[in-house]
């Protein structure tokens, strides 16, 4: 269970101090789904580092299954990345000097939770198994995104997080790669918050969320 | 003309944007440069002196007769030619010595004005254009360049004490005299050198000497025409003293270079938008390569400029060391300050814009060649990379397969440094293909997501370490080769001074007659054990000047005269004169062996001698020739006793000394204890090995420059390759202790194959170099412990080369990191 209360963010500019977030309230239960869309500025992303512990909130809390994220060390932010959590980025982010085997393993084997069975599995699923052998810059987008979704998923984590999982791709593989992410989260139990602009692919998750101006519009936390 | 300007104008907007490249690259040519021109100077200067010594008596009198046995002759054989209508001028030289807080000894030049060959230069003026009469005398005149007069301590117009209580005329100083010599008229070297009635040599117009008269009978047997050849014998003599230099200046330029090299490509990746860009708006290749080499000159100037200047200081400071070496080693006077002609200072400009070329042609052929419009892909140029690797790996075994032929088969200097450069190229060349290879040999067997990881990472950085890691792994296998032959020879040199210097008092005499005198007043006191003689001949063999010695017959030689091959009898034969004796470096130079027949120009026509032994005698650039006194004063009447070895009981060496002073009014520079020789010998030593020591440190230091660099600026390419480990949950501290380790185990394998290719190197040096320069070979030391403390320093180097960057990533805020998921890549 993911509950996100009253979250404040801002950044130190040039300008001066930038608020992102300004007192952000939800909660994604255990093995549903979430979208969060909003304008581009509006503090999407922020939230979802927030969440992966990338970033450290201002004042508010993030509690996952009832322990809150603030105070912990950066290693137990690390650790917390590493077993608790799935991240899937716009921009892959692939090792590039790790073919497709050892990318879909790394995080899994990171975690102590490698699962040769589920990995293979996960290749096939995903299209990846004559890839193997390549290295990252050897595929195209689509190809590198499913890389990215079988890494996040191949340590089966609690909870996965997707910014803009598919903002690279064209219409025809944003649909395919969104059915196969929605298959395997379905799969593993995985909860899912996935940031996105785009209304139709929102449409497919849970609940959808709309940020605005580092707010949860009223009615919608 | 105006796109020239526009381009160039924001090609240099990167330098603004990247002041950390600009330094790099500046920082390369500044250093690569002031070592280059650093030793330039050096040996720019001493060579000029070189050619000022030569030049004393320069001008038409290109020919000399000289004395066919021994260094002198008699003054008559001057009046007999004269009076039969050669056009000779008498010349006397000889050493004078004077005492002081630093003894000195000086080159003595006596010569007859009056008769000099017409046009004649004398110390870099016409022989007529001095005032004669006040040369002539008295009180004379003594000609003295500013720097000797400045060692002597004195003032123009003083007169000079020398050791043997003689003084000069005055002194008068002449800019364009060598350092280390003195001219007086030939009158007054007489007095000083103790030399009545003697001449060196006779000079002659060379237009005589082309087709000179037949020599009268008498003077036939005395004299022989030769031309003159003082300056070449200094000159050659000294070439591999220089030659050494050049080499190590070179491979500092080259290590200099490596840096340059590397941050002008990183400028390139970085720039291709911009190129590409340039190019959309219209700019023609032919226009941006043109402005890419003008912006490489603008570099090379300004590095150039900074480099020369400190070239110039680095030269300053070395040159006390320098020039002790080559007054030590080779009696060579060098002048103790720097007067360099503006020729000097444009070929170090010019040096550093052909270093920058050579450094950065490659990014411009690649510029004019690469499709711009491809993004920078690793593992693609991995690929790509691992063509290159398997080029320079063919490349590297051509040029193995060239240092084997130069040392099988090439007999100079020339080829045994052939032999060294292929051999170091071709190793630095291999690098990067062996560290690849040990890498994937790693890689089968790393176990663990974040081993793979650092495996596979490393090799990824591998094409972009690669030269630093070459400069590395050159200039550690130099400093281990150097300091293996250096210690290697302090070592042997000690051990061999031990025993070779195993009397107790050495005493020069100032002449034959002082001599016996001497030896006649030992031969009853109390506490002298031995008193051994010395007689001396110079002459030249094959046109090599040699010492030939003459000894007596004393089991004192036996115990601590050390030979390096002799025949059974060998000490026995010597005796009876019957053989003689060679030093290693003749024996070479001779090309002869134990048991073959050495042929001496005797005063009864040629003296055959068989060769029965052969010894090391390190730091003499003459060659030395050992043979029985009876013997060498049977057959030269002109033989001087030149010193005496006395073996004293130890309780007896200071009395005996100071009545021997007090006796024979010897000086310091006259009568030395066995310690204060062997301290001498063991200061000229550590001077002639100083300049080559702080060489090789700057090399080393250069080196971690091109490390540091490099590692710099990968950083910001770095990052975005650490940023994704670090959201999958690997923590920042972590993240730069591996990195750490990366860069730890890259240097580590190259430190590791820097040290058996340092200890090659050490081979070549004494096995190979050592006897094209010196004509003597070492034997092969190695020594543990340096080879740890510097594989230690060259760890230690990577790691300061390191910490810089990996500090700047342990610090960087998670925004830094969290940008790198946002930017574009």
């Amino acid at each position: 269970m993911l509950i996100v209360e009253n979250v404040y963010k801002s950044f130190v500019t040039a300008q001066g101090s930038l608020p992102v977030l300004r007192g952000v309230d939800l909660q994604l239960s255990t093995g549903s789904s979430l979208a969060l869309m909003g304008e581009s500025g509006s503090g999407k992303s922020t939230l979802l580092h927030l969440i992966a512990g990338l970033e450290r909130v201002d004042s508010g809390r993030i509690l996952v299954d009832g322990q809150p994220l603030q105070g912990r060390r950066e290693a137990e932010l690390a650790r917390w990345r590493r077993e608790g959590i799935g991240l899937v980025f716009q921009q892959y982010n692939l090792i590039g000097s790790l073919d497709v085997a050892a990318n879909l393993s790394f995080q899994a084997r990171l975690a102590g939770r490698h699962d040769q069975a589920w990995i293979g599995h996960l290749a096939e699923r995903l299209g990846l198994a004559s890839l193997l052998a390549r290295y990252p810059e050897q595929l195209s987008g689509g190809q590198q995104q499913r890389v990215a979704i079988g890494r996040a998923l191949a340590a089966r984590p609690a909870l996965l997080l997707a910014d803009e999982p598919t903002g690279n791709l064209d219409e025809a593989s944003s649909a395919a790669v969104l059915d196969l992410l929605l298959e395997l989260v379905s799969e593993t139990g995985s909860s899912l918050l996935m940031v996105t602009h785009s209304a139709r692919l929102a449409s497919r998750l849970g609940r959808t969320l709309y940020l605005r101006q580092g707010r949860i519009q009223p009615g919608e936390a | 003309m105006a796109m020239l300007r526009i381009s160039l104008l924001a090609l240099l907007s990167h330098w603004r944007r990247h002041p950390l490249q600009l330094f790099s690259i500046l920082t390369g040519l500044w250093l690569a440069t002031a070592l280059w021109t650093g030793v330039q100077a050096l040996n720019s200067q001493a060579r000029a002196d070189y050619a000022r010594a030569s030049a004393l008596l320069a001008g038409p009198a290109q020919a000399q007769l000289v004395a066919r046995r021994g260094e002198r002759f008699e003054q008559a054989a001057y009046v007999q030619l004269r009076r039969s209508g050669w056009p000779v001028s008498p010349v006397l030289e000889g050493r004078l010595r004077f005492a002081g807080a630093e003894p000195l000894s000086v080159r003595l030049l006596g010569i007859e004005p009056l008769t000099l060959p017409p046009g004649t230069v004398v110390a870099g003026q016409p022989g007529g254009a001095s005032d004669l009469r006040a040369f002539i005398g008295p009180p004379g005149q003594a000609w003295i360049a500013a720097d000797t007069l400045q060692r002597l301590g004195l003032q123009p117009g003083e007169r000079a004490l020398t050791s043997d209580g003689q003084r000069l005329p005055p002194l008068q100083v002449h800019t364009q005299l060598a350092p280390g010599v003195i001219v007086v008229d030939i009158g007054h070297a007489q007095a000083l050198l103790q030399a009545p009635g003697q001449l060196s040599r006779l000079l002659l117009p060379a237009d005589f000497a082309v087709r000179p008269p037949d020599l009268p009978a008498a003077l036939a047997e005395l004299l022989q025409l030769q031309p003159s050849s003082a300056g070449d014998d200094l000159q050659r003599l000294t070439d591999s003293f220089h030659l050494n230099l050049s080499a190590l200046g070179l491979l500092a330029f080259l290590v200099g270079l490596f840096i340059v090299h590397a941050a002008i490509g990183l400028a390139l990746e970085q720039r291709r938008g911009l190129l590409r860009t340039l190019r959309a708006c219209g700019v023609s290749l032919r226009g941006l390569i043109g402005a890419l080499a003008v912006e490489l000159g603008l570099l090379a100037l300004l590095g150039g400029l900074a480099g020369v200047a400190c070239g110039y200081l680095l030269a300053s400071l070395l040159l006390d060391d320098v020039a002790a070496s080559l007054r030590g080693l080779y009696g060579a006077e060098v002048a103790g300050q720097l007067s360099l002609s503006p020729q000097w200072w444009l070929s170090g400009i010019a040096m550093s814009l052909f270093g920058a070329l050579l450094a950065g042609g490659n990014s411009l052929w690649r510029a004019a060649q690469l499709p711009l419009l491809a993004l920078a892909l690793p593992q693609a140029w991995r690929a790509a990379q691992s063509r290159w690797l398997r080029r320079q790996a063919l490349l590297a075994g051509v040029l193995l397969l060239l240092a084997a032929g130069c040392w099988r088969f090439g007999d100079s200097l020339l080829a045994a440094f052939a032999m060294l450069a292929a051999l170091l190229l071709a190793a630095a060349l291999l690098l990067p293909a062996l560290l690849d290879a040990t890498l994937a040999v790693l890689a089968r067997h790393s176990r663990g997501p974040l081993a793979e990881w650092f495996v596979a990472d490393s090799r990824q950085q591998l094409p972009a370490l690669a030269l630093a890691l070459m400069a590395l792994l050159l200039a550690l296998a130099a400093s281990v080769g150097v300091g293996s032959m250096t210690e290697g020879f302090r070592q042997t040199f000690v051990g061999w001074l031990d025993q070779r210097l195993s009397a107790d008092l050495y005493l020069t005499p100032r002449d034959t007659a002082q001599a016996l005198e001497i030896s006649a007043w030992l031969a009853g006191r109390p506490g002298v054990e031995a008193v051994l003689p010395n007689w001396r001949v110079d002459m030249r063999l094959q046109g090599w000047p040699v010492q030939l010695q003459g000894i007596v017959d004393h089991p004192s030689y036996r115990r601590h005269w050390p030979l390096l091959e002799q025949r059974a009898d060998a000490w026995t034969q010597l005796a009876a004169g019957q053989g003689a004796m060679l030093s290693e470096q003749l024996a070479r130079r001779l090309k002869l062996g134990l048991g073959d027949r050495l042929p001496l120009p005797g005063a009864e026509g040629e003296q055959h001698l068989s060769v029965v032994g052969l010894y090391a005698d390190y730091g003499n650039p003459r060659g030395h020739l050992l043979v029985s006194a009876d013997w060498l004063r049977r057959h030269w009447s002109e033989a001087r006793l030149s010193n005496l070895s006395l073996r004293l009981q130890p309780a007896q060496v200071a009395a005996l000394k100071e009545q021997l002073e007090q006796r024979y009014g010897l000086d310091a520079t006259r009568l030395i204890e066995q310690a204060t020789l062997k301290r001498w010998s063991t200061a000229v030593f550590e001077r002639t090995f100083a300049a080559t020591a702080a060489l090789n440190s700057l090399t080393l230091l250069v080196a971690g420059v091109a490390l540091f660099i490099s590692l710099l600026t990968l950083g910001h390419s770095r990052l975005g390759q650490l940023a994704p480990l670090w959201a999958l949950g690997v923590g920042r501290t972590r993240l730069a202790w591996l990195s750490l380790g990366q860069t730890l185990l890259l240097a580590s394998l190259t430190v590791l194959l820097a040290m058996p290719l340092g200890v090659l190197l050490a081979w070549c040096l004494v096995a190979v170099v050592n006897v094209q320069a010196f004509g003597w070979r070492l034997p092969l030391h190695v020594f543990p412990g340096q080879l740890l403390q510097l594989a230690l320093l060259g760890l230690l180097t990577s790691l300061l080369a390191a910490a810089g960057p990996l500090w700047q990533l342990a610090r960087r805020q998670p925004a830094d990191l969290l940008r790198q998921f946002a930017d574009e890549r």
